[in-house]
């Protein structure tokens, strides 16, 4: 089991790591670009869920989303996808994230869960303010993240 | 926590003066041992609570009080609509009237080690439980709608359940001023195929023995025997709650400065009582509720016709349901004048002391019970609310043992298969479609539930009925 990754499958694909919070779990994308700071935060939920690497991208679910600022943003993209894979029990591995100012378009591929293969840990309640930050750090790298409430 | 901030006024009892822009001072009721386990965020969180506009008394924390959203977990707070007070969708939490209800099976240890392992792998393959499980019941908009307002009501007059059950249930079952209208249909999506699901992460499914009886008349009340074998639920609204509780924060984050309130955490997100967010999301918390109330009812059915499959002599008797990630009007003392209040508890069980009126004539001379989880390897408790903890904390204590280390951290120190194998090495027998599941909810991930009832009980929030152990335990 990893709590840091990047997809082998596509290397374009950004780093997600987990942080520590004391109930819970925190989510970070990192990226070159913003949009790939949004898709690895999303990875990063998944793999709250299940080891992304065991999730097939077959299916593709089209979400978008707008909010007054970029962190809002990114909480609304990932109570998207929360609501996606609760509707549709359904786990994603692949993101493709457009952004617009403050608007987002955005693919995400997956398949359904299968508890034998999957083992699901748990599943995300929603995705919270806490620990909420999206900015580029001093190395020019995009940073997205927050806890997600499990 | 640095203990040098705290003013303590006994040995259960310590006070943040107010400072800053806080209106009200902070208290939290714990021993020396367990405030200095605490994260410094429960200070932040508490002094941040104590700003909110319309707060009375004090913002509370109880002894397993850990670092929440906004509102620390384990935090109380009341409002007063007629100063300006506020509702809060992140004082309530994503689990919307997540809580535990305790049955009492009228059998004895004697008569369930024969079939334990057979009843571990029925409850575990009827009680929908993990990422992913649906119930067997799929709700049309109408039901949804009749659910939500219903709730337990509802269940019974589906079939699922008792009539008499409804006695002990907060709020008799059903949560008045429920408006189902101010559901989203995303919400209503989200549940549609949720209803008697156990969920994940904290919630369980436990068959436990009661190992000890500290207070033999609310014993003799609850009905409660050393030896007997108990069954508790501990879940909540499921998809649902969870998705009232995102859009309202959203909605209370954005709306806030229009309302004059400065946030010093967006997870503190409210709303003024009488504005129009503040009364739908109201309307959407209580059909939440409803919602919670009506899915522990359906599983009690689900665990009711296990039980007679396999043994047939038991008979499963509801001895309270409680929720504890709520906002209810209540009426308080306050300076003397009885106010009703907006009382938040978050990771806080309502403990309600003897006579309070509404409490079942059945339970009204010991005060109502007060279920307090524990984790799969130690112990649950059942106490008894005072009436010192109307005065104390709004009538409140503690819900849980509390989380003492992160599922991140749990992880890397323990493997799931060993503490399964453990635990079954104790006589516990656990059953999860996860593993990983399992390690993150280890028993040692937790705070000495011991440690924070006897603080509960010490500071008089709720006193110490009886202590409940483990025998098995379906997680999701």
């Amino acid at each position: 089991m990893s709590y840091a990754g990047t997809n082998v499958e596509s290397p374009l694909q950004p780093n997600w790591e987990h942080f520590p919070h004391e109930a819970d779990m925190g989510v970070r994308g990192i990226g070159p670009t913003k949009e790939a700071a949004f898709a690895g935060a999303a990875l990063a939920l998944t793999a709250v869920i299940t080891d992304p690497a065991e999730v097939i991208p077959t299916q593709p679910v089209t979400v978008s989303c707008d909010a007054p600022d970029d962190e809002l943003l990114l909480v609304d993209r990932l109570n998207a996808l929360v609501y996606e894979m609760a509707t549709r029990k359904v786990l994603f591995s692949r993101f493709e994230v457009h952004l617009n100012a403050h608007a987002l378009q955005a693919t995400a591929w997956g398949e359904p869960v299968e508890v034998a293969r999957h083992r699901p840990a748990v599943e995300v309640k929603g995705a919270t303010y806490t620990d909420l930050l999206v900015k580029q750090d001093q190395k020019g790298s995009w940073i997205a993240q927050c806890v997600v409430d499990v | 926590m640095d203990l040098s901030l705290l003013k303590q006024q006994s040995r259960f009892e310590w006070h943040i003066p107010p400072f800053g822009k806080m209106r009200v001072p902070g208290v939290i009721y714990a021993n020396e041992m367990l405030i200095r386990d605490m994260d410094m965020k429960v200070y932040e969180q508490v002094t941040n609570v104590a700003t909110l506009p319309g707060i009375v008394r004090a913002s509370y924390a109880m002894p397993d009080a850990h670092w929440g959203y906004g509102f620390p977990i384990g935090g109380v707070a009341a409002f007063d609509p007629h100063v300006g007070g506020v509702v809060s969708a992140g004082g309530v939490g994503f689990d919307i009237s997540c809580g535990v209800r305790l049955l009492r099976t009228g059998l004895t240890v004697d008569d369930l080690q024969p079939v334990k392992e057979q009843l571990a792998e029925a409850l575990f393959h009827r009680v929908p439980a993990g990422v992913g499980s649906t119930g067997t019941l799929h709700l049309d908009r109408n039901d949804m709608d009749a659910m939500l307002a219903g709730g337990a009501r509802w269940a019974i007059a589906k079939g699922y359940g008792l009539p008499i059950d409804l006695e002990c249930i907060e709020e008799r079952g059903c949560m008045a001023g429920a408006k189902p209208e101010c559901v989203s249909d995303h919400a209503k999506k989200r549940q549609q195929d949720e209803m008697g699901t156990l969920g994940s992460g904290n919630h369980y499914l436990e068959v436990q023995q009661v190992v000890n009886v500290f207070a033999t008349d609310a014993a003799s009340v609850f009905d409660l025997h050393e030896g007997d074998i108990v069954v508790s639920v501990h879940c909540g609204s499921r998809g649902l709650g969870h998705q009232i509780g995102t859009e309202f924060l959203k909605r209370m984050a954005i709306t806030a400065a229009g309302h004059k309130i400065e946030l010093r955490d967006r997870e503190l997100a409210c709303a003024p009582i009488n504005s129009e967010v503040g009364q739908e999301y109201l309307g959407a918390m209580r059909a939440a509720i409803n919602c919670a109330l009506a899915n522990r009812q359906i599983i009690t059915h689900l665990v009711r016709k296990t039980f007679a499959d396999i043994l047939p002599q038991a008979s499963l008797s509801l001895l309270y349901d409680v929720s504890h990630n709520t906002c209810k009007v209540e009426e308080h003392l306050i300076d003397g004048n009885a106010t009703s209040l907006f009382v938040h508890r978050k990771g806080a069980t309502r403990a309600f002391g003897p006579g309070h009126p509404d409490l079942p004539p059945s339970l009204r001379t010991v005060g109502q019970p007060v279920l307090i989880g524990g984790t799969m390897g130690t112990a649950s408790y059942v106490l008894a609310g005072t009436r010192d903890s109307m005065s104390l904390a709004f009538g409140s204590a503690c819900h849980g043992a509390g989380r003492s280390m992160s599922r991140h951290q749990a992880t890397r120190q323990w493997h799931g298969r060993d503490v399964v194998r453990e635990l079954a090495a104790r006589g516990i027998l656990i059953r999860s479609p996860s593993f990983r599941g399992v390690a993150e909810e280890a028993p040692g991930a937790y705070k000495e539930v011991s440690e924070v009832v006897d603080a509960a009980d010490r500071a008089k929030l709720a006193r110490k009925v009886a202590r409940l152990e483990p025998l098995v335990c379906v997680k999701g």
